[in-house]
């Protein structure tokens, strides 16, 4: 029988993730895959394998985890409070997790998504060409407690490897670029939606999230006779009542919501980690910038397996790191930086 | 209308990664025809650095890598694709498909034909007429996975979606509003009008081809009763039947 891992208590957010499913747009299917696919790369850099392989994503909550072999893992994204045995462990770092050992993964303590990687990757049968659940599109389902999850063959070795993730996960500055329908808002009220600073809301799932203000909703003349067009992740559209709704990874394909711009695709890891009530606001940048700002993003995700450093493992020192990484939401990795 | 069609078509960019041909602000057959026939063409051209192309109502869509192909390139070859045809009057995608589709019109399995008929200014009897002898094209596919947007109907359609939704209209149903209908691949909320009620399955993720339908495609909703759909519910496509458009 293969290698798997069982699932114990569980969160109710929590998927198999990949980089979803591209090419299907034409057919009403967005591509979904991971919210914060910066951490899909981070976990693939610690566990030195492909960024293709499934992974668990864990919407604000994980949950009890049993390895039925020996097995590696990593741990990215927002940082959960987490144990191996009831002993703690350091987020965004890759562990080994001996036979019958368990791991617990509580609360984000900040931030929103976090990833659970293993070796060899999550070996669930793809469908339209992807393992990533779709929750949107019908295609799988939040994982339930009892269920067995195989892994794939493991061709890499190691662990006690940490990075560096950034400070991406108490919300902050997004920039966004002029869309098709920014010029349908009055200059005045993107003006105005550029000065606000907005708080992330509650009600956010894989498909968008809410922007909470004080003021005023954000509208247009003839805002409702706009034809239905084709939307891409990022985008930020006003719904009726004016609240402004950024849509992400399984966002439908087209819509009639007119929208005031669209959040570069290297800053969704930071709004879509922004954890609920997190402050956000945006800044245009031109279509040229954002281009070269993706250049930089992308040499960020290829260079990624320079940044990574030993974990420490003196006990001791491993407390101090801890208890430092809870105050500041700051990585126990950030120590070791050059 | 005459003024519209001669309006050239606009390229305008879509986040960072996507690019938008559209041919009108409006709906409208020959906007429609052109998105499709440019969409098509993409498609055949593969141009390197496209990764993905796509057509809603009146436009095209393309999405590609800018750190490979630049924005400056890539609307200089689309200008120069979209000016080298008249793609209002261009032919319509290859393969195309005439579907029939059992349909059960109003009773309470599609509990709003009666006040859409009325908006329409019709009897049931002349709506059902009206909704069965349409011959809709399949304008584009979006929001949910497999869901089309099919049109167009005759003028009395022209009524307006309902500012309350409908919290929850089941897969299959076929609903109007504004001289169009939408057959639900998911069961959601809706400010459209449900008058007619089927068993299609237009998205099955397990099927070799999980969507029933192409842009392009054109349908007719054939009456039948509860009972002769009932029995067709096994079938996921619900009785429905194609033929090649020729």
């Amino acid at each position: 029988m293969s290698r798997a891992l069982t699932i114990g208590r569980v969160g109710p957010g929590v998927t198999l993730q990949d980089e979803g499913r591209a090419g299907y747009l034409g057919f009403g299917l967005s591509r979904g895959g991971a919210a914060d696919r910066l951490a899909l790369a981070e976990g693939a850099t610690l566990l030195g394998q492909g960024r293709d392989l499934a992974v668990l994503e864990m919407a604000g909550m994980g949950g009890d985890f049993t390895a039925e072999d020996d097995m590696r893992i990593a741990l990215t994204g927002a940082p959960m409070q987490v144990t191996l045995d009831g002993a703690a462990l350091a987020w965004n770092a890759s562990h080994a997790m001996p036979k019958g050992a368990v791991l617990s993964i509580g609360g984000a303590r900040t931030g929103s998504y976090g990833y659970l990687h293993v070796g060899g990757g999550f070996d669930a049968p793809k469908r339209l060409g992807a393992r990533g659940a779709h929750l949107a599109a019908g295609l799988g389902a939040p994982l339930e407690q009892g269920a067995r999850l195989e892994l794939g063959e493991d061709r890499g070795r190691g662990t006690g490897l940490t990075l560096d993730p950034g400070e991406r996960f108490g919300g902050g500055t997004v920039r966004i670029v002029e869309s098709f329908q920014t010029a349908l808002f009055p200059q005045d009220e993107v003006a105005r939606f550029t000065a606000t600073e907005f708080r992330r809301g509650a009600r956010g799932n894989r498909m968008g999230v809410p922007l909470e203000q004080e003021g005023a909703g954000f509208t247009l003349e003839g805002g409702r006779n706009v034809l239905s067009d084709v939307v891409v992740p990022g985008d930020i559209q006003m719904t009726g009542d004016g609240t402004p709704y950024v849509l992400l990874a399984e966002c439908q394909t087209t819509g009639g919501y007119p929208r005031i711009g669209s959040v570069l695709p290297c800053d969704m890891p930071r709004l879509v980690q922004a954890g609920p009530g997190a402050p956000l606001r945006f800044a245009f940048v031109s279509l040229e910038e954002a281009v070269e700002l993706e250049r930089a993003a992308a040499r960020h995700v290829e260079t990624l397996d320079k940044r990574l450093s030993p974990l420490l493992r003196d006990p001791q020192r491993m407390a101090d790191l801890l208890s430092y990484d809870l105050i500041s939401g700051v990585s126990a990795g950030d120590t070791h930086k050059h | 209308m005459e003024q519209e069609t001669a309006k050239p078509p606009i390229i305008r960019s879509v986040g960072v990664d996507g690019m938008l041909v559209s041919f009108a602000d409006r709906l409208s057959e020959p906007a429609n025809r052109a998105a499709l026939a440019l969409s098509a063409a993409l498609e055949r051209e593969s141009w390197d650095g496209v990764e993905e192309v796509s057509s809603s109502l009146v436009s095209s869509f393309v999405r590609f890598d800018p750190l490979h192909l630049s924005h400056a390139d890539l609307r200089e070859k689309l200008a120069e694709l979209v000016e080298g045809c008249d793609w209002r009057a261009a032919a319509l995608p290859e393969g195309r498909r005439l579907w029939h589709i059992p349909t059960v019109f109003g009773t309470e399995l599609a509990p709003q034909l009666g006040q859409a008929a009325e908006a329409a200014g019709m009897s049931e009897a002349e709506a059902v007429k009206s909704l069965s002898e349409a011959r809709v094209r399949v304008q584009a596919i979006g929001f949910a996975p497999g869901q089309p947007y099919l049109g167009e109907l005759p003028e009395p359609w022209d009524i307006p979606r309902q500012s309350s939704l409908t919290k929850r209209i089941p897969e299959g149903a076929l609903a109007v509003a504004i001289r169009q209908m939408v057959l639900f691949s998911v069961s959601a909320p809706t400010g459209w009008q449900h008058v007619g009620q089927t068993a299609i399955r237009l998205f099955q993720p397990e099927a070799d081809q999980p969507f029933l339908l192409r842009p392009g495609d054109e349908a007719q909703f054939t009456p039948v009763d509860a009972e002769t759909l009932a029995s067709m519910r096994s079938d996921p496509k619900g009785g429905a039947e194609s033929e090649p458009i020729r």
